[in-house]
């Protein structure tokens, strides 16, 4: 029997990391996930863990201080949003390089420039490149699931990556909600024990980590990264059905709601999918064939299977909660676009950047998305292909 | 037992010949002379800071290092280090493993002195049972010899280059051993290679084995920063020292004491002169910069003198 609690998105992770007990934290606060590390200093306190946590100086020391204990032979974990993710960028690089499997709470904010402590994707955006494997959470619910499994696709022989969960800040990770949890030895046997085949304290063989990868070495260090990525994809469905089997919550790469006969379509990331799983049922109602897909794994990027989710799609609507700068989309769109390139058809694609800095998402606003892509279907052309919604004044001039 | 060089040198070498670093290099011989001062027997984790000790000694396939070794990134090797100390604790707790293990942490000055400053003081003050040794060699070497905070007044670097209107450094070196004083940690010292290395063994015994985090300064020259012949290396620590450049100290607990003192106090010039990096400081129209130099020193040794009599 599963337990019912009502808990915030914060709480539930701080709670699925007692449940799994890593051996260090590196702990840095910043909103909005210093939740985290401060409920899970409470469960120090109490003795019910026995984590080390190593409450550093900032975020590129918690990082740092993961890396160590990772490469060391612990699990090692840590949270952070915002400008603490961007402090860590560097680290983050040694961190996938190193192929050290350590577990990121990020709790996604805005990235400062005016700084903003809201929601939004340009921290865990800007981090895509990194090497990390990245998991985002829609609720609660899902992003205590998805710490959950986290652990069991970073540390598989065949992965060996760190990972990011990610959860939309204030929006999932401060709303209490309802939510199942499983029992902690269910927990425990799922997540296991992180059993690394070399690691620095060794009692047989001792390990150099970090080295200097003249050109020689250094791009093969840097394929074995990319396959394993490759790899990460199987692990990350492999791991999603175990855990379906233990909750009956199954997880893959991504949700599709009312997409079997969808001529309209919304794509995005995060807690925006509770308002677009609304609109698409008002707007059904209404006998407008729409429908939604909830990206889940951004990395690895199911491309593949995003394009193939879209094949009878005629216009499609990819929600970007990120500028890029690029004048051609944000990441989310650029990806998908590039996916769609080697399908067969080709729906009408709008790449919408929205909801930066905490900018409301209302279902309003899905349904003005959604008339957008009909509207795309009249006319034929989906032209600007890169729009922005939400904003005040016009949209970019000169595009 | 009494310290004995020559016994000391029959320990096995845990920093093996091989590594890239250039003839004559001070960083080299700090540590393989701190590595010296663990029993045999136990077990070491070193964390590197990036530099000319990193680049030179783990290149990929290889390794000049006998224990574990870390390398992640420039500014981090304290935090680094901390990470792998939280685990040996942990994993000593839960009972995964069972050896004795010293964590001991290399930097350069630049990665100590500059960008790695915070990460440092949130080790220290932390506590982590580790060392962290500054190979101090008073310049960004491994980048070609740009001035950092720990580079001399008057020297010439290559971000601080001897020209028609400015005439090398003009800020004093900081001073770092002061500031992990100020942290109150169990064990800060200073020292270098002179004579028969006995300083420098007995601090670093004396850093590894006090449990809770200690910091050595080690004065490590560069002959191709400081400019001398490779071979004057010795001569140079031991001017350094008997000028009272680079006092010979620790404080242990909050207790200062100097641990040699110059039988004559040798002119800060005597110790300027040896190196090309000074040149400029000797011309006739510069005699005030050797002034300056020697009063910076003089009040400087002056203070350490009346904490060593004061504590």
């Amino acid at each position: 029997m599963s337990i019912r609690e009502r808990l915030s998105g914060n709480e539930a992770v701080a709670y699925a990391m007692r449940q799994i007990n890593p051996d260090v934290m590196g702990a840095f606060p910043i909103t909005p996930s210093t939740e985290i590390p401060q409920i899970y200093s409470r469960y120090i306190a109490d003795g019910k863990v026995d984590t080390e946590f190593v409450a550093v100086e900032s975020e590129h020391s918690a990082l740092s201080t993961c890396i160590g204990a990772e490469a060391a032979g612990a699990r090692a974990v840590t949270a952070t949003s915002s400008a603490g993710l961007a402090f860590m960028w560097e680290l983050l690089h040694v961190a996938s390089s190193s192929r050290l499997p350590i577990t990121l709470a990020c709790v996604c904010r805005a990235l400062t420039g005016p700084i903003n402590i809201n929601n939004d994707h340009s921290d865990a955006m800007n981090a895509r490149d990194a090497g990390w494997i990245q998991i985002y959470a829609e609720n609660n619910q899902e992003a205590y699931d998805n710490y959950l499994q986290a652990m069991p696709i970073a540390e598989h022989p065949d992965v060996r990556l760190p990972i990011m969960v990610c959860q939309d800040g204030f929006i999932t990770s401060h709303s209490v909600e309802n939510i199942e949890l499983l029992e902690d030895e269910k927990v425990k046997a799922f997540v296991g024990e992180y059993t690394p085949e070399n690691y620095l304290l060794k009692h047989e063989n001792p390990l150099a980590v970090g080295p200097y990868g003249v050109s020689a070495y250094y791009m093969e260090a840097k394929m074995a990264q990319a396959q394993a990525m490759v790899n990460a994809k199987q692990v990350i469905l492999d791991v999603g059905r175990s855990y379906a089997e233990l909750t009956g919550r199954y997880y893959g790469f991504f949700e599709s709601y009312c997409m079997e006969d969808a001529e309209t379509a919304i794509v995005l990331i995060g807690s925006s999918a509770g308002t677009a799983r609304v609109c698409v049922d008002m707007l059904r109602a209404q006998g407008r064939k729409v429908g939604m897909i909830k990206v889940r794994v951004y990395r690895p990027f199911p491309g593949e299977e995003l394009a193939q989710a879209l094949e009878n799609v005629k216009a499609v609507a990819v929600m970007d909660k990120c500028e890029s700068y690029s004048t051609h989309g944000g990441p989310l769109g650029a990806e998908l676009r590039s996916a769609l390139y080697d399908a067969q058809q080709h729906p009408l694609l709008i790449n919408f950047v929205y909801g930066l800095g905490g900018r409301d998402f209302a279902v309003t606003d899905c349904e003005m998305v959604f008339n957008a892509l009909e509207e795309a279907l009249q006319k034929g052309s989906a032209k600007p292909v890169y729009r922005h919604l939400g904003q005040r004044g016009g949209d970019l001039r000169g595009l | 037992m009494a310290y004995n060089l020559k016994r000391e040198l029959n320990k096995p070498e845990r920093f093996l010949g091989g590594h890239r670093l250039c003839a004559g290099c001070g960083c080299g011989i700090t540590v393989r002379a701190v590595l010296r001062a663990l029993n045999p027997e136990d077990k070491a984790v070193i964390a590197n800071a990036t530099g000319c000790l990193e680049v030179s000694s783990f290149m990929y396939p290889y390794t000049a290092w006998k224990d574990s070794y870390i390398h992640t990134a420039f500014e981090n090797a304290a935090a680094t280090c901390g990470g792998v100390e939280a685990a040996y604790q942990v994993l000593k707790r839960k009972g995964k493993i069972d050896d004795t293990y010293k964590f001991i942490t290399f930097g350069g000055d630049g990665g100590t002195y500059d960008i790695g400053l915070q990460s440092l003081s949130g080790a220290m003050e932390r506590g982590h049972d580790m060392v962290y040794v500054c190979y101090d060699n008073e310049a960004y070497m491994n980048t070609g010899i740009q001035r950092s905070s720990s580079t001399p007044r008057f020297a010439d670097s290559t971000t601080t280059p001897v020209g028609a209107v400015h005439q090398g450094k003009p800020q004093n070196k900081k001073d770092l051993t002061e500031i992990m004083v100020a942290h109150g940690i169990p064990y800060v010292a200073q020292t270098t290679f002179i004579g028969n290395f006995r300083d420098l063994h007995e601090k670093s015994r004396k850093a590894i084995y006090t449990p809770g985090a200690a910091f050595l300064n080690v004065l490590s020259p560069c002959p191709r920063g400081w400019r001398y012949p490779t071979e004057d290396i010795a001569a140079i620590v031991k001017a350094a020292v008997d000028s009272c450049v680079w006092p010979l100290f620790e404080v242990e607990n909050g207790v200062y004491r100097l641990t040699y003192e110059p039988k004559r106090k040798l002119p800060v010039a005597d110790y300027m002169k040896l190196q090309g990096r000074f040149a400029h400081c000797f011309k006739k129209e510069n005699e005030w910069m050797l002034e300056q130099a020697q009063q910076w020193v003089d009040e400087k040794w002056n203070a350490l003198l009346e904490k060593c009599t004061n504590t």
